[in-house]
């Protein structure tokens, strides 16, 4: 009797101490920093394969440039822009991920809009992609212009996203009736479309134009000229962590700053010598501007150094790649684009 | 007095740890929802859905709230499930029989046909359905029509729909066949019982199921159109059929997908169900001087379905349950529109993934209770 006793009491001790030290674990303000850098890895979330935007290569190695901004805030917090462990997401389980702890950082060509930033426990950055929705059609089809859709059409696109809703908006102010047909994955939208199921494919403008180049015969498709919605894409974090919003947030803004300054990943050891104190601040050279975060000084000129600034990332991703070689809005304020990031100071 | 201890400690402990482990789970998604400022509620449901929907039984828009959405994918999701279930049974019951067929060509191009189907993944399937077959059905503009009306195309198959007037009439004369037809039935049997004598039921209820709604097209005033489907053109090389009904590809893909996978343990259910009846059984039958057909229809099926009912049931469910692949194919299940769609625009997971899983649950549930009640009815009453 006293053997199953001592046994009995060693058994419920042990869970009420299991029990009793990880709820007050987790009931601590998440130190998403600090596990990061006692992991020494960034984990990022980013889509199954969007070219320019994240896609991995047959040796598994991710680029693109919201792979990018996981890679700077790795050089940033770990001084290594390697060091990054990449999961994809679909759209529909990205936030849940990102909310239940599985990532730290969601770099996945995600629209900024009121009810993600409010309801749904997470925090927007910033925009590293000013987007907005279109729509792609066969050239065959003799479509030029969304004028031109009449009642009956069957648009292809992702569940979980901000098109479904937009796609709705579009048709139902013109009076057109449509058929949606919503799947799951990006690769079974092209699929679909490119078999003739549907008359049009939609999405952001990026996406069509980098899903384009996936297609049997790219050539055959074009995308029409008129943008439906505005679809500020930008890094998301889980909300009630304000240091590690703060160290992403300043990683992006560094990249882009950086450009404006003419810094590049190649000048920038260089640049430490500069006459202009904004500069140096970008790189370290100049003010306390890591020790906020509870980094060392000079985290802006490894990201620069490793990961390079925002204009090399667009060439290097997106127009090299020649998914979109016009940069559009993307373009810095001071060369006529909506690129406008607050001053490192 | 130790002997008590010793029964009940292992019973309590279990408890304990079940509690332990459920109180756990609870607060430590509330701890962790509150940190991340993520309130717990089903106000939602109440919220305007505000995205559509490609196929729906009722109707259906976009201002309509989520709670309309779940009921509108549920459907949906029976829909597929009730049209796998009668294809998967009629199918299988044909294949399993021919599988004991005394004919080599039958019963091997029947074991083919059972090891061919349940050996290859469900979802790959589905795949090939949608994919490659529906790749391989030509464009609206180019579709032969089938029967002359009906159009088989790659944005779906195209039928007549029917335009009723006085439909309400009809259905009363069907209704009224229908009673009547139970009545002869009983009033058969009670003949059988007392005199020996039988009644032709079956032709009796053939007539009475076609005179009786003819003669309301007669003096019911009921007429009958057929809308057919017409070419349209959308643009230069983009065509669709309007009018009549539109059977979405999605839909034939994940049914015929579903009932050739599930028919091919059906069938298995009904070869066992057959075998495992002794072999006298049937020579019994045949030297009353019954038939094969009726040895089968008054011996053998009577007596198989008590084998064959319970596995069958788990059959049903796993059809049921398979149906939620649908969300691969962009059929608008509850799968891919409530824990899709809506999971994403509300992020309300704990919630919605609660609500489906209940949903779930609740069909599978009522599946197995209704065929359990359908197993004690045919069930050996013991005397």
């Amino acid at each position: 009797m006293f053997k199953h006793l001592k046994q009995l009491t060693s058994l419920v001790t042990m869970i009420a101490v299991v029990f009793v030290f990880t709820t007050e674990a987790m009931a601590k303000k998440s130190k998403t920093l600090k596990n990061t850098q006692k992991k020494g890895f960034v984990r990022c979330g980013v889509s199954q394969g969007l070219p320019g935007f994240s896609n991995a290569d047959a040796s598994g190695n991710w680029t693109g440039i919201d792979v990018d901004v996981c890679r700077a805030v790795a050089a940033a917090v770990l001084g290594d822009a390697n060091k990054v462990k990449f999961t994809p997401l679909s759209a529909k389980e990205r936030f849940t991920a990102l909310t239940s702890g599985e990532i730290d950082i969601l770099s996945r060509n995600t629209t900024w809009t009121l009810s993600r930033d409010a309801d749904i426990g997470l925090t927007f950055v910033g925009v590293n992609f000013y987007d907005g929705q279109g729509f792609m059609v066969r050239k065959s089809s003799g479509i030029t212009s969304t004028g031109q859709f009449k009642n009956g059409i069957s648009a292809c696109t992702n569940i979980g996203t901000t098109t479904e809703l937009n796609m709705r908006d579009f048709f139902n102010s013109r009076g057109i009736s449509y058929e949606p047909v919503a799947f799951e994955k990006a690769d079974e939208v092209v699929a679909a479309y490119d078999a003739g199921r549907c008359d049009t494919y939609t999405t952001d403008k990026s996406g069509l134009a980098a899903q384009r180049t996936k297609m049997k015969n790219p050539d055959e498709h074009i995308v029409l000229p008129e943008t439906i919605s505005k679809e500020p894409l930008g890094p998301v974090v889980r909300q009630g962590d304000a240091v590690w919003e703060d160290i992403v947030r300043w990683s992006l803004n560094t990249m882009i700053e950086a450009e404006e300054y003419g810094i590049t990943s190649s000048n920038a050891d260089s640049m430490k010598t500069s006459d202009n104190p904004q500069i140096k601040r970008l790189v370290g050279a100049e003010g306390e501007m890591g020790a906020a975060f509870g980094l060392d000084n000079e985290w802006n000129l490894r990201i620069i150094k490793q990961v390079g600034n925002y204009g090399e990332s667009y060439k290097r991703n997106i127009a090299d790649t020649g998914i979109l070689p016009d940069r559009g809005p993307n373009q810095l304020w001071t060369k006529g684009g909506i690129l406008y990031v607050p001053p490192a100071r | 007095m130790n002997n008590k201890i010793k029964r009940y400690i292992p019973q309590i402990l279990t408890i304990l740890f079940v509690v332990l482990i459920f109180g756990f789970f609870t607060i430590n998604a509330q701890v962790n929802m509150d940190n991340r400022g993520i309130d717990f509620g089903f106000g939602f449901l109440k919220q305007e859905a505000s995205f559509d929907m490609q196929f729906t039984l009722l109707d259906y828009d976009g201002q309509d709230s989520y709670m309309w959405a779940y009921v509108v994918a549920l459907l949906n999701t029976l829909l597929v499930s009730f049209l796998g279930i009668i294809f998967c049974t009629i199918l299988g019951v044909i294949i399993g029989v021919a599988r004991l067929s005394g004919n080599f060509l039958i019963r091997n191009s029947a074991a083919w046909y059972v090891e061919f189907f349940r050996n290859i993944p469900l979802l790959l399937q589905i795949f090939f359905w949608y994919y490659a077959a529906l790749r391989a059905l030509p464009l609206p503009e180019k579709a032969e029509p089938w029967f002359g009306v009906t159009y088989m195309t790659i944005k779906g198959y195209y039928i007549p729909s029917m335009i009723w007037e006085n439909l309400n009439v009809f259905m009363s004369c069907l209704l009224a066949s229908i009673i009547s037809i139970i009545f002869i039935k009983i009033y058969a049997k009670k003949i059988q019982e007392k005199e020996g004598k039988q009644l032709p039921v079956l032709y009796i209820s053939l007539g009475l199921i076609t005179i009786l709604p003819l003669l309301s097209f007669l003096f019911g005033g009921v007429t009958l159109d057929f809308e057919i489907p017409v070419l349209k053109q959308l643009a230069k090389t983009s065509f669709i059929f309007e009018g009549g009904i539109r059977l979405p590809p999605e839909l034939i893909a994940l049914v015929l997908a579903l009932s050739l996978y599930t028919s091919t343990f059906v069938a298995e259910c009904v070869r066992a169900g057959i075998q495992g009846i002794s072999k006298g059984q049937k020579e019994a039958a045949a030297s009353v001087g019954l038939n094969p057909n009726q040895i089968l229809k008054l011996v053998i099926m009577p007596q198989a379905l008590r084998i064959i009912i319970p596995p069958t049931t788990n059959q049903y469910l796993n059809l049921t349950k398979n149906s939620s692949l649908a969300a691969a194919i962009a059929y608008p299940d509850l799968v891919l529109v409530f824990a899709g769609t809506a999971l994403m625009q509300t992020g309300k997971a704990i919630e919605i993934v609660g609500i489906t899983m209940l949903t779930y649950l609740t069909i599978s549930l009522s599946i197995a209770a209704l065929m359990n009640w359908y197993n004690k009815r045919i069930e050996i009453k013991e005397k």
